[in-house]
């Protein structure tokens, strides 16, 4: 059995390098698929075991997002860890996407059901307490979009007292329009549903990272707009099991070397990226402790 | 523990706004329930067929789409109710328990016409289980449809009743979480909000939410119980 599986892992890691050279089709980098040659611990097992199950949203566009009728996930969040599992020789067929929630990141990565969370997961002091987060490979910060109508009402996160203000239920941009600047909190299940509400004038803004509001600004030019500058920092990290040995100087590694060879900034590119979005500047990474 | 300590107030703010729609969806559930009840047995066929299509509908309706329905159909014909106790009672400091913006109303509407099917169809369960030989007894000796119901049929009803109807309220009430879909701040938001910022404690935030809906569930089914034992026939 294990036998077959490592074989069938050769064929078709050997059949992903062969059609990597052919170019990205799908638009994404190219990543190339093969296993680093200094690899220890947990990501040395991942390596041997020839899979990988990985942790994402499914719902939001950009970062992780799963279209309807769809069967795997798109987004920049997808995009790193198919350059992770490249660089650990698991090509993109032996990725296995899981989808998690804000809620069960700590969880699954506790109990094993993923072995690695990238999940536009901010990290935090928090949550480093109980999980490793590698990182950041991406730094945003949260913004506000609103109707071109209010534009001179709403100019920043100062002008919310009291102002209905769309997220995504449970997400920490929600929290703090709430609490810090005295925004009316309106949860719903997606960034989708807040812009419909947007656009129904039934709410008033909609925050979140500000990446995501430029796509929906730039689907709806005449009439959506993001204002201000972003009001705090998000520094996404790629979660693993806290205390997996080797993994954080591997994922470094890896980020170092997209930043340097430019899949990083292809991947950005082909999700995030658009005409009227520039390529940010690669973020610094935490060392490993 | 600590979080759920430290943050009290919000916490109880927050199953105050659940314990705000489980009132008031209640209300209109069992307002509208008894009329569509009253409907299905009466004998007007427009009326009999107008709650039958009411419940076969709403109740093959799964809750959720309808409180979508409400929240994204209704801005869109222009209709925003928001309803602002805190200047009608003309209070100084604005609380946020009195302020009953557009999403409350659209969700609280939506759970309580859903919840109105399934309390039509306990009471004319009920309804059914009282002997015909009572309604004609009581239109032999002159009494108006209303008057049976009133009088004769519907006392007797509610004793059957009781259990099936707790069942339905208890549903609804756990029901009140799926409004957080729709911009409710309840119980449930305020559970996601603490939960993203404290991954240290997560299983005692979900017991300690959990053991808020059991406790407003218990204080139902004893309210059940008490109205059981007061009318049980010896």
């Amino acid at each position: 059995m294990r036998f077959t599986r490592t074989k069938a892992v050769l064929a078709v890691t050997g059949l992903a390098l062969s059609l990597a050279a052919c170019g990205g089709d799908d638009g994404g980098p190219d990543i190339e698929v093969e296993a680093a040659d200094n690899l220890t611990g947990v990501a040395k097992e991942l390596s041997d075991r020839g899979s990988i199950k990985i942790g994402v949203k499914y719902d939001q566009p950009g970062i992780g997002n799963l279209e309807p009728g769809s069967d795997d996930p798109v987004g920049f969040d997808i995009e790193m860890g198919k350059i992770i599992a490249g660089n650990l020789g698991i090509a993109e067929d032996d990725i296995e996407w899981v989808e998690t929630i804000s809620d069960n990141r700590e969880k699954y990565l506790q109990d094993g059901t993923v072995d690695l969370v990238i999940a536009s997961y901010s990290i935090t002091d928090e949550r480093r307490q109980v999980v490793g987060q590698a990182g950041p490979y991406y730094v945003t910060g949260q913004q506000l979009l609103i109707r071109k109508d209010s534009e001179g009402e709403i100019n920043g996160p100062d002008d919310l007292a009291n102002v209905k203000v769309c997220s995504v239920e449970g997400s920490t941009s929600l929290q703090r329009v709430e609490d810090e600047y005295g925004a009316s909190p309106v949860p719903f299940g997606t960034y989708s549903e807040c812009v419909d509400q947007l656009e129904n004038k039934t709410v008033d803004a909609v925050t979140t990272d500000g990446a995501i509001l430029l796509g929906y600004a730039a689907q709806n030019p005449d009439e959506l707009v993001v204002v201000g500058d972003a009001f705090s920092e998000e520094n996404y990290g790629i979660g693993y099991k806290k205390d997996a040995e080797g993994m954080c100087e591997f994922i470094n590694e890896t980020l170092e070397e997209s930043f340097d060879d430019g899949t990083w900034e292809d991947a950005f590119q082909a999700t995030l990226g658009g005409d009227d979005v520039e390529t940010p500047e690669v973020p610094e990474l935490d060392p490993c402790a | 523990m600590d979080v759920l300590l430290e943050n009290w107030r919000p916490i109880l703010q927050a199953f105050g706004v659940t314990v705000e729609m489980m009132l008031a969806a209640g209300l209109i559930a069992m307002l509208v329930g008894s009329l569509l009840a009253a409907m299905r047995v009466s004998p007007i066929p427009l009326a009999r067929a107008f709650g039958t299509g009411y419940v076969w509908t709403v109740r093959n309706t799964p809750l959720l789409v309808i409180m979508v329905l409400f929240a994204f159909g209704l801005p869109e014909i222009e209709v925003r109710p928001e309803l602002n106790l805190n200047s009608w009672l003309g209070l100084e400091t604005s609380h946020r328990l009195l302020n009953f913006n557009v999403f409350f109303i659209f969700a609280t509407a939506a759970l309580g016409l859903y919840t109105a099917a399934f309390v039509c169809e306990a009471l004319r369960s009920g309804i059914n289980s009282v002997h015909l030989g009572q309604a004609e007894a009581a239109r032999a000796v002159g009494m108006t449809f209303t008057q049976t119901l009133r009088h004769i049929v519907l006392p007797q009803a509610f004793r059957a009743v009781i259990a099936p109807l707790a069942s339905v309220l208890i549903a609804m009430t756990k029901n009140t979480s799926v409004a957080v879909g729709v911009g409710v701040t309840e119980a449930t938001f305020m559970m996601r909000k603490l939960t993203n910022d404290n991954a240290t404690a997560l299983i005692a935030i979900f017991l300690g939410f959990a053991l808020g809906y059991m406790v407003l569930v218990a204080i139902i089914s004893a309210i059940a119980n008490f109205l059981e034992r007061k009318v049980k026939v010896a």
